[in-house]
């Protein structure tokens, strides 16, 4: 993994971060701005859940992350502490997957 | 949860304290990650001092972990560090102080320490609740992600070990409680379809960022719903 690009990360998030406490001088977002700036995060989520669940490279593919990812479902709705999430989707993956 | 942290300076302190291990619990699993998906323990310890934002970092070692390369996976990080600026333009007001006091200020603004300040009633209470959690989760997040990347380097085959469905449970639980805002389920319903259906026809990480257009729906539905 290259350093630069990491550093480069680095740099982005920063710059995010500092716009308004070193630049805004007072001045906030109206209301539309914030609601669409609310969002923002929610679909990039959705889009990681499912590519990360279903992609193989360029390939959608239905393997031992289906179930995981059932599983943490049911333990985000009843909900578990975020290491109970992670391990439990974990755990049935690599029990599906010594199985089969 | 936030209301009920709100007020007292040692009720602030505490609430700071308890999620700042809990952020550091997220940590190790971070940490684990990140070396799983090729990061030497000094980088992703890097990363967590230096981008200190949980979504973006677990967005970057997941494309890595998926085969894109690192400028696949910085589109995703970026754009999901985007919401710290909201975060920054709303939290200015009381971040005030010298540059160098504001600089470091900065570096604080992230989900956790934005939800505590927002909970408090006066400007003074809410920079303490701000400063308190934020400098609470820095902490707790590097130690765990040092923990996370040394125990990370003495595990084996990251897909037998099922590391790679630790990803979506992740993003899943970051997603639970944002999904309450109008427009939100619109905006990731339609993110995912976008997502899927780009997939097979465009290089690692661009499907993410194609996901984006999720926010269009979900702000025209949160509009429908004030209306």
């Amino acid at each position: 993994m290259s350093w630069t690009l990491l550093l480069a990360l680095c740099a982005a998030s920063y710059a995010l971060k500092a716009v308004g406490p070193l630049l805004a001088g007072g001045r906030e977002l109206g209301p539309r701005a914030r609601r669409a700036l609310d969002l923002v995060a929610v679909p990039l989520l959705a889009a990681l859940i499912l590519v990360q669940t279903l992609g193989d490279g360029h390939r959608l593919v239905i393997d031992a992350r289906v179930p995981a990812l059932a599983v943490a479902a049911v333990l985000v709705w009843r909900r578990a502490p975020f290491l109970v999430v992670v391990l439990a989707a974990a755990g049935t993956a690599a029990l599906l997957r010594a199985l089969g | 949860m936030a209301t009920a942290i709100a007020s007292t300076p040692n009720r602030t302190l505490s609430g700071a304290a308890g999620i700042g291990i809990a952020v550091g619990v997220y940590g190790i699993s971070f940490g684990v990650l990140a070396v799983a998906a090729g990061l030497s323990a000094a980088q992703a310890c890097v990363m967590s001092m230096l981008v200190f934002t949980g979504a973006s970092q677990f967005a970057f070692v997941g494309v890595l972990a998926g085969g894109g390369g690192a400028l696949a996976a910085m589109g995703p990080a970026v754009m999901l560090a985007v919401r710290n600026a909201a975060y920054g333009l709303s939290l200015a007001p009381i971040l005030t102080g010298r540059l160098g006091e504001r600089a470091l200020a900065a570096q604080l603004v992230i989900d956790e320490s934005t939800a505590m300040a927002r909970a408090q009633d006066d400007p003074g209470a809410a920079r303490r609740a701000f400063l308190a959690t934020g400098v609470s989760v820095w902490l707790c997040w590097n130690a765990g992600t040092l923990a996370g990347a040394l125990l990370g380097n003495g595990l084996g085959d990251p897909r037998a070990l099922g590391l790679d469905a630790m990803f979506p449970a992740a993003f899943l639980a970051l997603l639970a409680p944002q999904l309450r805002r109008p427009g939100a389920p619109v905006a990731a319903v339609a993110g995912a379809m976008v997502a899927v259906a780009a997939l097979p026809f465009t290089p690692a990480g661009v499907p993410v960022i194609a996901a984006l257009a999720g926010v269009v729906p979900g702000v025209l539905v949160a509009r429908g719903v004030r209306a």
